[in-house]
């Protein structure tokens, strides 16, 4: 974990209430995909959680909808704004059990880790395939992004009016050696339920401090309590209660 | 410049505590900075047995600060005597204050009495405040004489200073802190959290999953001030000052209206440097007051 100021570079908006900030400064602490950063956000007390979607040496990229004060808040912020980011927090994937093939599943916010994830798979030799879940067409973004790292994609949309017709699990139809997800606790309930092999998904909580100090975001497990923030937020399939 | 205190018999380099609930056992911070240049810290609140405490979201925004209920989650006291002390020792050198829970009388014996046995261990901070928890915690510390009961029964097994912990949420604070050090306390820390609530909108429901939680940050602090007032007022045996503290000059004024020493809580999670900072800020705000010795001015602001 590090401490730091960051620099907004640009903020825009991917769909109606989704947006993407480009930051700049030190990201050495950060060491592993689906790792999150904590933000000091202007006229709030708490720092705000927020998921990395990529990472360069000098800046990364953060992804987050609009659902509080806080990322309305951040949603409005101009490039140029210096920010107190806390980085290289949570556990983060670990690639060491991917095999071959592994399948990547995103929903809604939970698709921008995937993006590191999948990034940092491919520079490792290894084929990742990726499913993206929204509700409806409106609410897709960074299909292409994905897209153009080479791997197949497959989007579906709860509603069918782009991709596949209805969730994640009704895409998972295909040959994979592990899996990795991010999104909504019904989605991930649902793949641990589907999926043929071993994998991690991603939780997300409310948190106090998110470095482990103030227990405000533990769950259970069947290894005994967990933090969210600092044993997590990547979990082992076996080891989450969901 | 000397910043140097005495609570309860034992020297601190400074008055500066990061409070209990908001520092666990020190090992997060201690990867981050020396934490030897704290007074001390008072440990993450320690009950009989292992506890996991309330379901999520146990946190929630308020307006300069925040509300939680954690539920006083721990891994009990003979995990802490056996795993957390011993972990403790390579990182911090100076005497712990031990934050004590429970729900009954016997639970808040049997815990001060293992801790007895520590030389870690410099005070027991007996925290009959907790407003997260049901059928004990903070029923002890509304009622002066359940109060009084806690504190006479805990000192009878300990040769340790004993610290109440006092809940703000009561009408007459003077009348609690007077009632603990009749019954032979050593010392007061307050103020616990404020019992609040918030509503999610959407949901029409409360946001924690507990419906109430305990507020914390900077709004608190006048009522901290207030209260350290109005004890200090009551009774003779030293106070440490918390709620709401997030600065040196925050330090001083809590000491100029009776503390001894002051903990410093939420700030801790908002910024893992706070209390290092803090400390670090001391001698300058001293300087900025004309304060040659930081002993001189507790009490300062009922003087005169």
């Amino acid at each position: 974990m590090k401490q730091g100021i960051f620099t907004i570079v640009e903020v825009v908006s991917l769909t109606s209430n989704v947006f993407k900030m480009v930051l700049q400064g030190d990201t050495s602490a950060i060491t592993a995909p689906g790792q999150f950063v904590e933000i000091r956000i202007p006229g709030l007390f708490l720092r705000r959680p927020i998921s990395v979607c990529d990472v360069s040496p000098k800046d990364l990229t953060l992804i987050f909808k609009v659902v509080g004060e806080g990322t309305k808040v951040m949603a409005c912020l101009r490039p140029g704004t210096e920010l107190d980011l806390l980085t290289g927090l949570g556990n983060g994937y670990d690639l060491s059990l991917s095999g071959e093939s592994p399948l990547l599943l995103g929903g809604g916010v939970g698709v921008p880790p995937m993006y590191a994830l999948c990034k940092a798979l491919l520079a490792q030799g290894k084929k990742p395939s990726v499913i993206l879940g929204f509700n409806t067409r409106d609410e897709i973004f960074y299909e292409e992004d994905f897209r153009s790292l080479g791997v197949p994609v497959t989007v579906t949309t709860v509603d069918g009016s782009y991709g596949t017709k209805g969730f994640v699990t009704d895409a998972m139809d295909l040959p994979y050696t592990y899996f990795y997800t991010c999104g909504p606790l019904p989605m991930l309930r649902a793949i641990k339920n589907a999926a043929a092999t071993s994998g991690q998904l991603s939780l997300e909580e409310r948190m106090g401090c998110g470095f482990g100090a103030c227990m405000g975001c533990s769950i259970q497990t069947a290894n005994g309590p967990r933090r969210v923030c600092k044993d997590g937020p990547v979990f082992h399939k076996e080891e989450v209660l969901l | 410049m000397n910043t140097q205190v005495t609570l309860c018999g034992i020297p601190l380099s400074n008055p500066v505590i990061p409070a209990s609930g908001t520092f666990g056992f020190g090992a997060e911070f201690a990867q981050l900075y020396d934490i030897n240049c704290l007074g001390t810290f008072s440990f993450k609140g320690t009950t009989r047995e292992p506890r996991f405490g309330n379901p999520t979201p146990r946190i929630a925004e308020i307006p300069g600060g925040m509300l939680n209920a954690v539920g006083l989650q721990n891994p009990g006291i003979d995990h802490v005597i056996s795993q957390e002390l011993p972990r403790m020792k390579e990182y911090f050198r100076k005497p712990v204050m031990a934050n004590v829970s429970g729900f009954s009388i016997e639970d808040y014996v049997e815990v001060c009495r293992k801790l007895d046995d520590q030389d870690q261990v410099g005070w027991l901070e007996v925290n009959i405040s907790c407003p997260n928890v049901h059928g004990g915690g903070m029923s002890f510390g509304t009622d002066p004489k359940s109060a009084a009961s806690v504190t006479r029964a805990v000192k009878e097994v300990t040769s340790k200073p004993v610290i109440v912990k006092l809940t703000p949420n009561v009408t007459d604070i003077a009348a609690m802190a007077k009632a603990c050090e009749d019954a032979g306390a050593d010392g007061i820390s307050l103020i616990n959290t404020v019992l609040g609530m918030r509503l999610d909108l959407n949901r029409r429901k409360p946001l924690l999953a507990n419906t109430t939680g305990g507020m914390s940050g900077p709004a608190l602090f006048p009522l901290a001030v207030r209260m350290v007032y109005q004890v200090y007022e009551a009774v003779s045996i030293p106070i440490v000052g918390m709620g709401g503290v997030s600065s040196a000059r925050d330090v001083v004024e809590l000491m100029m209206a009776g503390a001894t020493a002051v903990e410093v809580g939420a700030a801790n999670l908002v910024n893992p440097y706070a209390s290092k900072e803090i400390v670090e800020q001391l001698p300058q705000v001293m300087e900025q007051y004309h304060i040659e010795t930081l002993t001189e001015i507790i009490g300062g602001a009922h003087h005169g």
